[in-house]
């Protein structure tokens, strides 16, 4: 018999019969009264708390402020999408003091190196928020591939303020995630970090060593 | 002598390794000092929780996908296969080996780089792989010291917690040539320089599950680092194992364990990468695998769910608390035990894995002091489990069977035969009240050494009086105390 049989088998077979288990009540991990300043507020709060930057911005303003932030930092190129109005809003700016735009439009094996070793930041849209635990939603998609938020050592990441959910489970029956999940989706909650070397925390351990968020308000 | 026999001895090791980490204080103040922080941080984490509550949700999520347990496998296998993921089913950690093995040779690959995984230590994977000529390296910072200085972890959440930074300092510098330095950032720094090497050249990449979704065919995983998502993204092949029990209905119940899981873990409200995949990549995507596999290793774990009382062990969600919380882990840290999953978990878990025999002395490291079952938060009675345990050493339950493997080790016929002499006595009130009116009179031949039991504690003394005496005289109110019978009657 095959593996996958003989485990079916033995637990469908089980001595002690079915099992009972009370129906859960997810009240205690729904149940929050908090309105829409107040979802923003503690989202920021808690992405601040561990090490993401929060800008609140609006349509008018947020690529200066970007290009400001960027230059800052030295930030020589950015990757960002060639399709979502986040990557034609920047293409179209005429700040010069925006990085010179990359796009990721070919196959990562084509350009592997350059990506890991090259680029220094990289800027997505978001599908959203959750404001218990100050996270970002992002479902990678063709125009933002999964490795674009993932390996340059900055990210920034766009979000609408009315796109903040109170929690994790609001956001899952809202959007319908059930409905059709997407090859990859994530929640990113600050840049990446360890505290594997004597519980000292570092950051930028392996995927971006800084978050910053842009909050596109009204 | 293959690793698995390393391992066996180190097991049976147990007291002579305890007592060593007991002697050594650079252990007991690294785990102190981390296990410490840990309580803390899970403290604040849950403050504005109310927490019995949402451990009552936990434990529910969880035996809820047990109860469905064979349905809900099915259920994840046809959703998994639809969206293009390839699923396997091991009977055991060996033939879970293999299966990773021939889908890396049908790949011609020799490097597989890995993500964090219990599982695959529980396999002894790294091993495995590395006789068949394949690479298999380490990603997660502490897994990858730990690799480093071949050893194994010493904790499930943070493997390299018995190591302090000037320790691992030096082996950055032996093993790698880094500078030697006290500074955590440029250590760090240094790792994650030498790991993006290997994550381009891997061939496959190996990561655990912390819960695969049924209704969705997902895969998620929970970390901080980014090297999950770094294995599970760059090289062109991604295999996650995963044990059996893992599976859950629907992500509303994945989302709930994962309120409860990262808290409990770390204290952090959430990990900084909760990572759902669903799907190797598509034609219009420029990254992810090409190929994903689903490797479903029972390994024991389809007996442990015959029992209804073993079957809580299955709910287990791998956070680590109940290790933070234990003086007996705090004390001799997670090396003594010689298991995969140390602690209080490894207590309940290991015997199934490796059988009672092997694992002897685990069930009893413990003082029972309960703080294990408080903070666990799927509501595991681990106490309860060691007792269990405990009675299965010496099939001590004449009314339940012994199941666990090896049970019955510690059964010895005098034991036993004073257990029956004890049980005669106890159904024969004259004789009993006898033999204890004997024993009191006769109190003072009592030897004041009791072996090992009168080593750090004093032998307990007969009393001058038995107990039957000393009510009868209260009943008769010699004493000048109320008689019970009448107290009772007043009220
Ligand atoms: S037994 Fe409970 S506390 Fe221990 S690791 Fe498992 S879920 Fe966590």
């Amino acid at each position: 018999m095959s593996a996958r049989d003989d485990i079916l088998n033995a637990l469908r077979a089980r001595r002690g019969g079915t099992i009972s288990a009370p129906t859960p009540d997810f009240s205690v991990v729904t149940e929050r009264p908090w309105n829409a300043a107040e979802k923003l507020d503690r989202f920021q709060r808690m992405i601040e708390s561990v090490h993401g930057e929060v800008h609140r911005v609006d349509e008018e303003t947020w690529v200066d402020i970007l290009a400001d932030l960027l230059k800052t930092r030295g930030v020589r190129n950015l990757l960002a999408p060639l399709k979502h109005t986040i990557g034609t809003a920047l293409r179209e700016s005429d700040n010069p003091d925006l990085p010179e735009l990359l796009s990721y439009d070919q196959s990562i094996e084509h350009w592997q190196p350059s990506l890991f070793n090259e680029v220094d930041a990289g800027i997505t849209s978001t599908r959203g928020a959750i404001a218990e635990t100050g996270s970002l939603i992002l479902w990678p998609s063709a125009d933002e591939p999964r490795l674009m938020s993932l390996v340059p050592p900055i990210h920034i990441a766009v979000l609408e303020a009315d796109q903040i959910f109170a929690t994790f489970q609001e956001a899952l029956g809202l959007q319908h995630w059930s409905r059709g999940m997407p090859t990859n989706a994530l929640l990113v909650s600050g840049p990446s970090k360890t505290a594997d070397i004597e519980q000292t925390l570092a950051y930028g351990v392996h995927g971006p060593k800084e978050l910053i968020v842009l909050v596109l308000e009204g | 002598m293959t690793e698995a026999a390393t391992h066996l001895s180190d097991v049976r090791q147990f007291h002579p390794r305890a007592h060593a980490a007991l002697d050594n204080p650079q252990i007991r103040a690294n785990f102190r000092k981390a296990m410490d922080g840990l309580m803390d941080k899970r403290r604040n984490a849950f403050a504005e929780w109310d927490l019995e509550t949402l451990r009552t949700l936990g434990a529910n999520v969880r035996q809820q996908a047990l109860a469905n347990l064979p349905d809900l496998l099915e259920q994840l296998e046809k959703k998994l296969t639809t969206n293009g993921i390839q699923v396997h089913w091991a009977r055991s950690g060996d033939e879970a080996c293999e299966v990773i093995r021939d889908i890396c040779v049908a790949r011609n690959a020799k490097r597989v780089i890995k993500g964090k995984s219990m599982v695959s230590e529980e396999m002894e994977l790294n091993h495995y792989l590395e006789e068949q000529g394949i690479e298999a390296l380490e990603s997660d910072l502490g897994e990858y010291i730990v690799q480093l200085a071949e050893e194994t972890p010493s904790h499930i959440i943070m493997p390299a917690i018995h190591k302090n930074t000037g320790e691992i300092s030096d082996l950055l510098h032996e093993k790698t040539g880094t500078d030697r330095s006290h500074d955590v950032n440029y250590l760090t720094a240094s790792a994650r320089q030498q790991l993006r090497e290997k994550f381009m050249q891997a061939d496959v990449g190996i990561s655990g599950v912390n819960f695969a979704v049924a209704e969705t065919g997902t895969l998620c995983l929970v970390e901080n680092e980014g090297n999950g998502r770094m294995t599970t993204t760059v090289p062109p092949c991604h295999i996650a194992v995963t044990g059996i029990e893992k599976v859950v209905g629907t992500l509303d119940d994945a989302a709930a364990l994962l309120a409860l899981l990262t808290r409990s873990a770390t204290g952090q409200h959430i990990t900084t990468y909760f990572n759902m995949i669903s799907r190797p990549r598509q034609p219009e995507e420029f990254d992810g695998p090409e190929a994903v596999h689903l490797v479903l290793v029972d390994n024991g774990r389809s007996s442990i769910y015959q029992d209804d009382q073993l079957l809580d062990t299955l709910r287990c969600i791998r956070c680590g608390a109940c290790m933070n919380h234990c003086p007996v882990y705090t004390r001799i840290g997670g090396h003594a035990y010689g298991t995969t999953y140390p602690g209080p978990i490894g207590k309940i878990l290991m015997p199934h894995l490796l059988g009672l025999d092997a694992t002897r002395d685990l069930p009893s490291a413990s003082s029972l002091c309960g703080a294990c079952g408080e903070v666990c938060p799927v509501r595991i009675p681990i106490p309860d489990l060691l007792v269990r345990l405990r009675r299965e050493s010496v099939d001590g339950d004449r009314v339940h069977e012994s199941r666990v493997r090896g049970h019955g080790l510690k059964r010895s016929t005098w034991e036993a035969l004073a257990w029956k002499g004890w049980q005669w006595l106890h159904v024969r009130p004259t004789l009993y009240r006898l033999g204890t009116a004997m024993g009191a009179r006769l109190r003072r031949l009592q030897p004041t050494t009791a072996g090992a039991w009168t080593r750090y504690r004093t032998s307990p003394r007969l009393a001058p009086r038995t107990l039957h005496q000393q009510l009868r005289e209260r009943q008769t109110g010699s004493t000048g105390a109320i008689p019970a019978r009448q107290r009772g009657a007043s009220q």
